[in-house]
């Protein structure tokens, strides 16, 4: 024993320290990457960010230097901090919190600082930057507006968060990622892909030299420009007669699902999201919840169409051949079942045919397609079944696919749906009866109700929307260029574009018609609830109008809605005649119709609600002008906008 | 015939395994001393090629120490060990001050530490007191003499803060056992340890508890039960260590020894001090495990180290050089790092075993537990499997002294192995 020992004691301690090799080495060494090790530094080269074009190629988005002061917290030396706060205009407290912010990020990895500096600010520290050890300033590029319009559609760039890095290894603290519209739509095409230096260095962060004389390093690539297909004009003026109002309006071109423009109502100005002041702004905007000037109406604002979705009972009522354009039906100012009425109307000619129907968007009338449809089968849930895959074949009630990364399904009811409601076999036409005039359970978003017109425009099929129109050296999307049929035949649209047609002729839209184009259209009105202290409150309906224009061959199609505006033609008939004038003659010439449109504001409807006081809707709510100065303030918009 | 006959008989496996550690060591110094720029092996001002001319001195210094004739050693350990502790009393007076410890001497610009000698010293007079006709090992008078001879150089290293080393000198334990010492003085030191980290891991009173109902149950159940009286005084005695040791540990031990280990024994919990802890105190030995864990199984290859190029680990070429081996010869280069040194440990015991003389026998069981003491606690240290104790790993590290120191006490030891060889 005295002579083993050593020799045990020797053994068992080369074993241990191979076991504890072997844990280190082998059982506990993740595969270590250039990446993760702390002794090479990565040098990012960042490329240009692609600009944004529209679609007659006039440049909307383009960069600007900025300059990020960067830091790592380990190497900073003791420093004159009240100069340097004086130059970065922040307060010591502040300087405090971002050093500890960052210290806990990780004492040895680059933090930002200050970001998006202003050139001024940058003039100013950089004289005096070799006195701040550990501070450096890493140029970037930030985004540049050459508009005030389209913030929507648009968006913005901003720092990536926490939880984008730990997601996406791409992109590293301080990187910029596209936040909102075409820029988080078409991050990877605008940003490129950044270069990288790997360069060897030492404990105490002193360069040694590239890494292995630089063969792992990458160039970066370029971001692609891409051209959207927004027209900037028609963007513009479609903003500015959205002045005062809330809402959304969305046009296609049927031809192609093209999105000529997208208004949300109230927006902002884009350029309110660059730089230092981007978090500042933004915060304020988001806290708007009442205007909610983040909310794109146009892809999310989610209501019962109204009217306009009659013409889609009528395609049904042709197509399960339950209709025909004889048929007539009265109308004793609503639809009765024996001495109930379902449904109220409005006083005009009966008994009316189809044609008549939708021109005078009667309410009875279509009480009785509906419920032929769904009465069709013996059973309701087949009729239900064979009305919800027609509506859905347009693109209703579900996303519609398009390249924008909001919006909302919609929804249009089934008969599991109801079954899940009323129970099986304990529901008939008659219980959603509403469905017919686009009230009830049905609902749609602006941009949903702009392509179910481009698909009626197009007599059968759409395309989907979109809002890239091209991508520098690439082709879009095939799903953008392939149509998508719906379940109507392509001879049961021409009556219902006919009834379209004389909406403007002769019907509801008739003080709407714009000379030399031959428009179709339908109004509507959703009646719209808001919880006021606890109590559902009904507001002032909504004003709907989609339309097509021309009659053949059409160009546009587009849906308006216009918040508490009344009834169709009121606000969103006038607005949708213009646009349509607009695009197609590129001049107004119903000036009065744009006249009133800039001169007639809703503010005074949305602070209804928040006043405390009772107050009136629809009949009972009164019109307001905006003052002379503000009046001459968007006829000057407007003049420079037609220059 | 008979002269050139001698010159083989040294033990050219020792001699092999010593020649393999110096040249991967220096290559590892390389490594852990260059910045990415081209390397001149010649330019003296590099640690890289200082070391090669420490190795190019220690060959002369092979040729000297194996020309001596062997019974010199023996005759003159007593001058040898009284110069050697000579040096490091005077070290109180000349002596440099080098990282808060007093080690150096400064002659003309080169530095000599005199305790790295001391060892070799050390061995040799224990060997020559114990192979002495007149000691009795078993005699308490005798194996206080031989602790006054451990613990004079034991004691002047620890005053110059070089608390490694001393730990170094505790090995001479396993010569006496050999040598025929009871067991029990083995058996009492490692209960003491063993009892001084409970007591710091889980406190006094825990452990107390334990010590009473293990030796309460261990007298109770013995068949001839000694007096009363001898499990109580053990338990007495054994709570007093605890509690001395504890009160050592929270109130004298200097902040910086505690945090070691206060980390070793994973007793800080709080997670934001720990963090702290991890950048500063245990910075070290927090990057030069991550060196290691980063070497694979393969490791990145020589000179290709980031880590080591990037010099992240702090005194790499001296004593954090096995956390080069480890980052650029991987698992496979470490584990033949640590089966060399076995080999050698062995070897060397091996050898021991077969001496004759009772001299030869103890200095080379010495050899072998030095050795031994400086492996155990440098690579257990750069692995984090001991607290952090600043020790050199034999024949790898950095140092002229310490190459000359090892090389000394080894071929003294092939020296006089040489001779048992001859003796026909």
């Amino acid at each position: 024993m005295r002579q083993l020992l050593l020799f045990i004691i020797i053994g068992i301690t080369g074993i241990t320290f191979i076991g504890r090799l072997f844990y280190l080495q082998i059982y506990s060494s993740g595969d270590e990457n250039l990446y993760d090790d702390n002794a090479i530094r990565k040098v990012y080269d960042y490329p240009k960010r692609g600009f944004v074009y529209d679609r007659n190629g006039n440049l909307l988005v383009d960069n600007q230097p900025s300059y990020d002061v960067m830091f790592i917290p380990r190497e900073v030396k003791p420093l004159d901090t009240l100069d340097f706060c004086n130059l970065l205009k922040i307060t010591k407290e502040d300087f405090i919190a971002i050093y500890n912010k960052a210290y806990n990020y990780s004492p040895r990895l680059p933090s930002v600082f200050i970001p998006q500096l202003t050139k001024e600010d940058y003039a100013a520290l950089q004289e005096k930057m070799r006195k701040f050890e550990g501070f450096y300033i890493q140029k970037r590029s930030l985004r540049h507006y050459q508009t005030t319009i389209g913030a929507n559609v648009l968006g913005d760039i901003g720092e990536v968060n926490n939880a984008i890095i730990d997601k996406n290894p791409y992109y590293k603290m301080g990187d910029l990622i596209g936040k909102q519209g075409v820029e988080i739509s078409y991050e990877e095409v605008l940003r490129g892909v950044k270069g990288i230096k790997f360069i060897q260095k030492d404990r105490f962060n002193r360069d040694l030299g590239p890494y292995k004389n630089g063969i792992y390093d990458t160039l970066p690539k370029q971001g692609k420009d891409i051209t959207i297909t927004i027209d900037a004009k028609l963007q513009e003026y479609g903003e500015l007669l959205m002045q005062h109002k809330r809402g959304g309006i969305v046009a296609i071109d049927p031809s192609s699902g093209e999105i000529l423009l997208m208004v949300t109502a109230p927006s902002y100005n884009p350029n309110l999201l660059v730089g230092r002041d981007r978090s500042k702004n933004f915060t304020k905007l988001y806290n708007d919840s009442i205007a909610k000037p983040l909310f794109d109406r146009g892809l999310k604002a989610q209501y019962p169409p109204g009217s306009p979705f009659k013409v889609m009972n009528a395609l049904i009522g042709l197509q399960e051949e339950v209709v025909t354009t004889e048929d007539q039906f009265s109308c004793r100012m609503g639809y009765y079942l024996g001495s109930r009425r379902l449904t109220a109307c409005h006083s005009h000619v009966s008994p009316l045919s189809m044609n008549g129907g939708i021109a005078q968007s009667c309410n009875a009338y279509f009480a009785n397609v509906y419920r032929r449809i769904i009465d069709k089968t013996k059973n309701p849930d087949e009729g239900m079944d064979i009305w919800s895959n027609h509506v859905k074949s347009f693109g209703l009630g579900n996303y519609l696919g398009y390249d924008l990364k909001i919006g909302n399904k919609g929804r249009i009811p089934d008969s599991d749906f109801y079954d899940n409601w009323y129970g099986e076999n304990r529901w008939a036409s008659t219980y959603n009866i509403s469905n017919s005039i686009g009230q009830g359970e049905v609902e749609t978003t602006p941009i949903q109700l702009a392509n179910m017109m481009a698909a009626i425009a197009n007599r059968g099929y759409y395309y989907t929307p979109h809002i890239i129109k091209n991508i520098e050296g690439e082709t879009i999307d095939t799903k953008f260029t392939t149509p998508n049929y719906t379940t109507i035949d392509k001879e049961n649209f021409e009556p219902v574009v006919q009834g379209m047609f004389d909406v403007y002729n002769n019907g509801t839209a008739y003080s709407l018609q714009v000379p030399g184009i031959e428009i179709c259209g339908k109004t509507g009105t959703a009646e719209n609830f808001m919880k006021i202290d606890g109590v559902k409150t009904q507001l002032t309906d909504h004003s709907i109008f989609v339309a097509f224009a021309p009659k053949d061959n059409p160009k546009i199609a587009l849906a308006v809605f216009v918040e508490n505006g009344y009834w169709g033609s009121r606000f969103a008939g006038k607005i949708a005649s213009l646009i349509i004038e607009k695009y197609i003659k590129g001049e107004i010439t119903r000036t009065d119709l744009e006249d009133w449109i800039l001169r007639y504001s809703l503010e005074h409807e949305y602070e209804k609600p928040y006043s405390g006081e009772d107050f009136g809707i629809n009949k009972n709510s009164t019109l307001e002008i905006v003052d002379d100065i503000e009046y001459k303030r968007l006829k000057e918009q407007l003049k420079k906008l037609s220059s | 015939m008979v002269e050139a006959q001698k010159y083989f008989k040294f033990d050219w496996i020792t001699i092999f395994l010593f020649f393999l550690l110096v040249g991967f060591g220096w290559l590892n110094i390389v490594s852990a001393s260059h910045s990415g720029e081209t390397i001149n092996y010649l330019d003296f001002s590099q640690p890289y090629g200082k070391q090669l001319m420490f190795i190019f001195i220690t060959i002369g210094l092979i040729i000297i120490l194996l020309a001596i004739e062997s019974k010199f050693y023996e005759r003159f350990s007593s001058v040898i060990y009284i110069l050697s502790m000579l040096s490091l009393v005077g070290l109180f007076i000349f002596g440099k001050n080098v990282n808060g410890a007093t080690s150096w001497y400064d002659i003309g610009g080169m530095t000599l530490q005199p305790s790295e000698f001391a060892k070799a010293a050390t061995a040799l007079a224990v060997a020559k007191y114990i192979s002495d006709l007149n000691t009795d090992i078993k005699s308490i008078k005798d194996q206080i003499s031989v602790l006054a001879i451990v613990a004079i150089p034991a004691i002047l290293v620890l005053l110059q803060k070089d608390a490694g080393s001393t730990l170094v000198y505790g090995c001479f334990i396993f010569i006496l056992y050999r040598e025929g010492v009871s067991a029990a003085y083995l058996l009492i030191t490692l209960s003491i340890v063993i009892l001084s980290l409970l007591s710091i891991k889980f406190g006094v009173i825990a452990t107390s508890i334990v010590m009473v109902v293990i030796v309460l149950t261990h007298h109770f159940t013995r068949k001839r039960k000694p007096l009363i009286i001898q499990p109580i005084s053990i338990i007495l005695i054994s709570v007093l260590i605890c509690y001395g040791v504890k009160h050592f540990y929270d109130e004298l031990l200097p902040a910086h020894q505690k945090d070691r280990i206060t980390i070793w024994l994973s007793l800080e919990k709080d997670p934001e001090k720990l963090e702290r802890m991890k950048k500063t105190i245990a910075y070290n030995l927090n990057e030069s495990e991550r060196a290691i864990s980063s070497g694979g199984l393969t490791g990145k290859g020589f000179l290709e180290g980031t880590r080591t190029t990037g010099k992240f680990v702090p005194e790499q070429h001296t004593d954090y050089i096995f956390s080069t081996v480890g980052e650029e010869w991987g698992f496979v280069g470490s584990a033949f790092v640590v089966i060399v040194f076995v080999l050698l440990l062995m070897r060397i015991l091996h050898l021991a075993e077969l001496q004759k003389s009772q001299f030869s026998r103890v200095y080379g069981y010495s050899v072998a537990a030095i050795i031994f003491m400086h492996f155990l606690i440098n690579i257990g240290m750069v692995m984090g499997l001991i607290p952090t104790i600043g020790i050199p790993l034999p024949l790898f590290s950095y140092g002229g002294s310490g190459l000359m120191g090892f090389t000394i006490l080894l071929f003294i030891f092939i020296k006089l192995d040489s001779d048992r060889i001859n003796q026909w």
